[in-house]
C-alpha cells in the first residue's frame, strides 16, 4: 500500500513524458518505426575489456552517421548483447535477438568460436553479421550469404607469423602451444603449416585449458629448447604462460596472435612479455590516420582509450548503416527487409577509418591489414614492426 | 622414442608433481578432516583456498603500493603472508561452519551439502565484486620475488627454482605439524574422539561443537596457506581459481582413504605425480597423439582402477557403523 503514491506518480510522469514525446523530437512525429543495431561481445568476465570497445565502437557509430536515416523517419537504437565469450550464450542471444524484428544488422562478435553457431542461427532469419574482429577462416568459407567481417584471417595471420619468425626473428624451431578453442588452435595450426612448408622445426604441438599451472607443458618445452615458442590464444592465459617458462629458465622468444593484444598481457605478465611479438588484424588507432578523429571522440565520450577492434566495431557498424540506407532506397516507403540488408552490405564499398573496405563473394574484405608489434615495457609504446597488405586468400572449392 | 628426452626432464617432472602433490595434500586435509567429523563434504573448501590466495596477493600489492616490498626480507614477507593466509582462511571456515552448516547439522545429510556448493557460489562472486569494485581487475598477479625465481643448477640439465624448494618445505612442515597434533596431543585426541563417535565424545566431557569449529580452522588454515603458496609458485589467482585444484585435492582425499589424515598427504602426493608425469610424458610416449590435455583424463582413470581393487582408497580403513 506504501508504494501506491510513487505508483502513481510513475504513472503520471509516463503519462506526461509521452505526451511531450512528439515535440520534443520533431522527427519522431512522421515515425516509420525503429531500427536497432544489435552487438554481442563479451561485456563481462575476463575479455570484457575488448567487449566493451565493441560495443562503444558500435555506439559512437550509430550517434555519427545515423542522420541520413533519421530523416528518412526512423529511430535508430544500439542494443548490446552481452554473449560472454560463450558458445551457448552467443546461440541464446542470438535466438532473442532474431526474435526482434526490428534489429537488421548484428555488429560482432568478438570470439570466433562464439561467432560461429551463433551465425548459424542469424542465417535463419537472413540476419546480417558484421564481424568487426573474428578472424577463424570458417567464419566465411561456409559461404553463408549474410555474414560479412572486416578483418583479416587465421590462415594469412598464422602464415605471416610463421614468416616472421623465420625471416626476421631467424626462428629454426619453434614449439607451438594452444587453448584448444576455435581460434587458439586454428592459428597455431596455420603457423605449423607455414612452418613446415618452409623448412622450419615444429618441435611441439601442445593444446591446454590449463590457467595457472604451466609447469608440466614448460618442462618438456625447456628440453627442446625451441627458438620460439608461439601461444595461439588468449591473454589470460598466455600472460602466466610465458611468465612461468621465463621463471624456469626458458630462454626462446615468445610469440602471439590478435588474442594477445591488451593491456592486460603486460599487467599480468610483467617484464616476462617485454620484448615479445604479436600478429595482430587490428593496428592500434595511432597507425590509421584517419582513426585520429574516432580515437579522440572515443576518448572524450567514454573517458578512456579505444581498445583493439573498437575502431574495427566502429566501421562495421557504419557499414551496417550504409546497407541500410541502400536498402531503403531500393523499397521506398517501408522497412527493409532483414534479407535486403543482408544482401545490399555486399555491394557497400566503405572508405572506413581502419582502412577501404569492400567484400568478396564469401564476405572478406578483398584486401586486409596485418601487423606485428613488438611489445615494450609500455603498452603505448608497442613498437609496430611490419604492416602488410594482403589480399584475401579465395574461397574454398566446394566439395 | 627420444629416451635422452625423457631421462633428461624426469628430475623437473619429478619436482612438479611434488609441488603440485603437496598443495593438494593441504588442500586435501581440509576436506579429510571435515569428513572425519561430520561425514560432510565441504565443497567451500575450494573458495576457502582461494580466499587465501588473495589474501596473499593483496598484502603484497599493498605492501608494494607503498614501496616497503623491496625493503623486507623475500622469506619474511612469505612468512608474513602465509600466516595471514592461515588465519584469514581459517577463521573464515569456521564462520561457513557456523553460519551454513552448524543450524543444519541434524538435517538429512544432503542439505549441508546443497548449503555447501551455495557457499562456494557466494564465496567466489563475492571476492570477484569485492576485487572488482577495489581493483577494477580480479585477476590478480604475485609480484614476484628474484631470489625465489632464481634456480639450483646441479648438473647440466637438472635445475630447479628456489621457490618449488620453498613450497615442498613449508608444506611438509605443515603436514608434520598436523599430525604431530592429531596424534600427540590431547586436543587431537578430542579431535579423534569426535570423528569416531560424536555422542559418547560429549558424554566424556569433549565439547564436541567447539571441536568441530576447531576442525574448520585447522582445515580452513591448511587450505589458505596452500592458496597462498598457489599464489607464489604459479604467480596467477582469480575468484574462480579454487575450483579445479579443489576437485582435484577432494579427488586425492578419497584416494587416500577420506577420513585419513595420512591419506590425504598420500593422495595428494600420488594424484600430483601422476597428473605432473602425464602432462610432460604423454605426448612423448605416443608420438604426439596425446598431449598435455589428456593428463586429466590419464590421472583418473588410474584413480579408478586403484579404486576398484581398493574402494576404500589407499590407506583407507573399513568403514564404522555409526550408531
Amino acid at each position: 500500500m506504501r508504494l501506491h503514491p510513487v505508483r502513481s506518480l510513475l504513472v503520471l510522469a509516463l503519462a506526461v513524458g509521452v505526451a511531450l514525446l512528439p515535440s520534443a523530437s520533431p522527427l519522431e512525429a512522421q515515425g516509420k518505426g525503429t531500427i536497432k543495431i544489435a552487438t554481442q561481445s563479451p561485456l563481462s568476465g575476463e575479455l570484457a575489456a575488448l567487449g566493451e570497445g565493441i560495443k562503444l565502437g558500435a555506439q559512437l557509430a550509430i550517434e555519427k552517421m545515423k542522420g541520413p536515416l533519421e530523416k528518412a523517419g526512423y529511430k535508430i537504437e544500439l542494443v548490446p548483447f552481452d554473449d560472454q565469450a560463450k558458445p551457448d550464450v552467443g546461440v541464446a542471444n542470438a535466438k532473442n535477438i532474431n526474435a526482434d524484428k526490428d534489429i537488421l544488422v548484428v555488429v560482432g562478435h568478438l570470439n570466433s568460436g562464439v561467432a560461429i553457431p551463433s551465425s548459424e542461427v542469424y542465417k535463419e532469419a537472413s540476419l546480417a553479421m558484421i564481424s568487426p574482429a573474428n578472424t577463424n577462416p570458417t567464419i566465411t568459407d561456409r559461404l553463408l550469404p549474410n555474414v560479412y567481417r572486416v578483418c583479416g584471417r587465421d590462415d594469412v595471420q598464422g602464415a605471416v607469423a610463421a614468416r616472421f619468425a623465420k625471416e626476421n626473428l631467424k626462428a629454426k624451431s619453434v614449439y607451438l602451444v594452444h587453448n584448444k578453442n576455435q581460434y587458439g588452435q586454428g592459428i597455431a595450426e596455420f603457423f605449423q603449416e607455414w612452418a613446415k612448408k618452409n623448412g622450419m622445426t615444429v618441435t611441439g604441438f601442445e593444446g591446454t585449458e590449463e590457467r595457472a599451472n604451466f609447469d608440466p607443458i614448460l618442462t618438456p618445452i625447456k628440453a627442446k629448447n625451441p627458438d620460439v615458442i608461439f601461444f595461439g590464444g588468449e591473454y589470460p592465459q598466455a600472460a602466466p604462460l610465458f611468465r612461468q617458462a621465463r621463471e624456469k629458465g626458458i630462454k626462446s622468444q615468445f610469440m602471439g596472435p590478435d588474442g594477445v593484444d591488451s593491456t592486460e598481457l603486460l599487467k599480468l605478465g610483467g617484464d616476462a612479455v617485454v620484448g615479445m611479438h604479436f600478429t595482430t588484424v587490428a593496428g592500434s588507432v595511432k597507425e590509421y590516420p584517419k582513426a585520429r578523429e574516432f580515437a579522440e571522440a572515443y576518448k572524450k565520450k567514454f573517458g578512456k582509450d579505444p581498445e583493439p577492434f573498437a575502431a574495427q566495431s566502429y566501421d562495421a557498424t557504419a557499414i551496417g548503416l550504409k546497407a541500410i540506407e541502400a536498402a531503403l532506397k531500393g523499397s521506398p516507403g517501408k522497412t527493409p527487409s532483414r534479407e535486403a540488408v543482408a544482401k545490399a552490405v555486399r555491394g557497400v564499398k566503405h572508405a572506413g577509418i581502419t582502412g577501404n573496405v569492400n567484400f568478396d563473394e564469401k564476405g572478406d574484405p578483398k584486401i586486409a591489414t596485418y601487423l606485428i608489434y613488438q611489445v615494450a615495457k609500455d603498452w603505448k609504446d608497442n613498437k609496430l614492426v611490419k604492416q602488410l597488405d594482403i589480399p584475401t586468400p579465395a574461397a574454398p572449392k566446394k566439395s | 622414442m627420444d629416451w635422452q628426452l625423457v631421462l633428461a626432464i624426469l628430475p623437473q617432472v619429478v619436482i612438479d608433481g611434488l609441488v603440485l602433490g603437496f598443495m593438494y595434500a593441504l588442500i586435501a586435509l581440509g576436506y579429510t578432516m571435515v569428513y572425519g567429523v561430520l561425514e560432510l563434504i565441504n565443497f567451500a573448501h575450494s573458495e576457502i583456498f582461494m580466499v587465501g590466495g588473495f589474501v596473499g596477493v593483496e598484502i603484497l600489492l599493498s605492501l608494494q603500493s607503498h614501496g616497503w616490498l623491496g625493503r623486507i626480507n623475500p622469506f619474511v614477507a612469505l612468512i608474513l603472508i602465509v600466516l595471514a593466509g592461515m588465519v584469514v582462511a581459517g577463521l573464515l571456515a569456521v564462520a561457513v561452519e557456523r553460519i551454513a552448516y552448524r543450524p543444519l547439522r541434524s538435517a538429512p545429510r544432503l542439505i549441508p551439502l546443497i548449503s555447501a556448493i551455495g557457499v562456494s557460489f557466494f564465496l567466489q562472486d563475492a571476492v570477484r565484486l569485492t576485487e572488482s569494485l577495489w581493483r577494477n581487475a580480479f585477476y590478480l598477479t604475485y609480484p614476484s620475488f628474484a631470489v625465489l625465481n632464481r634456480r639450483i643448477e646441479l648438473g647440466q640439465s637438472i635445475d630447479f627454482s628456489v621457490k618449488s624448494i620453498v613450497v615442498i618445505a613449508a608444506s611438509l612442515a605443515m603436514l608434520v605439524a598436523l599430525q604431530f597434533l592429531v596424534k600427540r596431543t590431547r586436543l587431537g585426541r578430542a579431535i579423534r574422539a569426535v570423528a569416531e563417535d560424536q555422542p559418547t565424545a560429549s558424554l566424556m566431557g569433549v565439547n564436541v561443537n567447539r571441536i568441530i569449529a576447531l576442525t574448520f580452522l585447522i582445515g580452513g588454515a591448511m587450505g589458505g596457506a596452500a592458496g597462498v603458496l598457489f599464489g607464489v609458485q604459479y604467480n596467477t589467482i582469480n575468484p574462480f581459481t579454487g575450483f579445479i585444484p579443489g576437485i582435484k585435492a577432494f579427488t586425492a582425499a578419497v584416494l587416500g582413504g577420506i577420513g585419513n589424515i595420512p591419506g590425504a598427504m598420500v593422495g595428494g602426493l600420488v594424484l600430483g605425480l601422476l597428473e605432473a608425469f602425464a602432462a610432460s610424458y604423454l605426448s612423448l610416449f605416443t608420438g604426439g597423439a596425446f598431449g598435455a590435455e589428456y593428463k586429466d583424463i590419464f590421472a583418473f582413470s588410474i584413480l579408478i582402477l586403484i579404486l576398484i581393487f581398493r574402494p576404500r582408497g589407499l590407506l583407507g580403513e573399513v568403514v564404522r557403523e555409526r550408531a
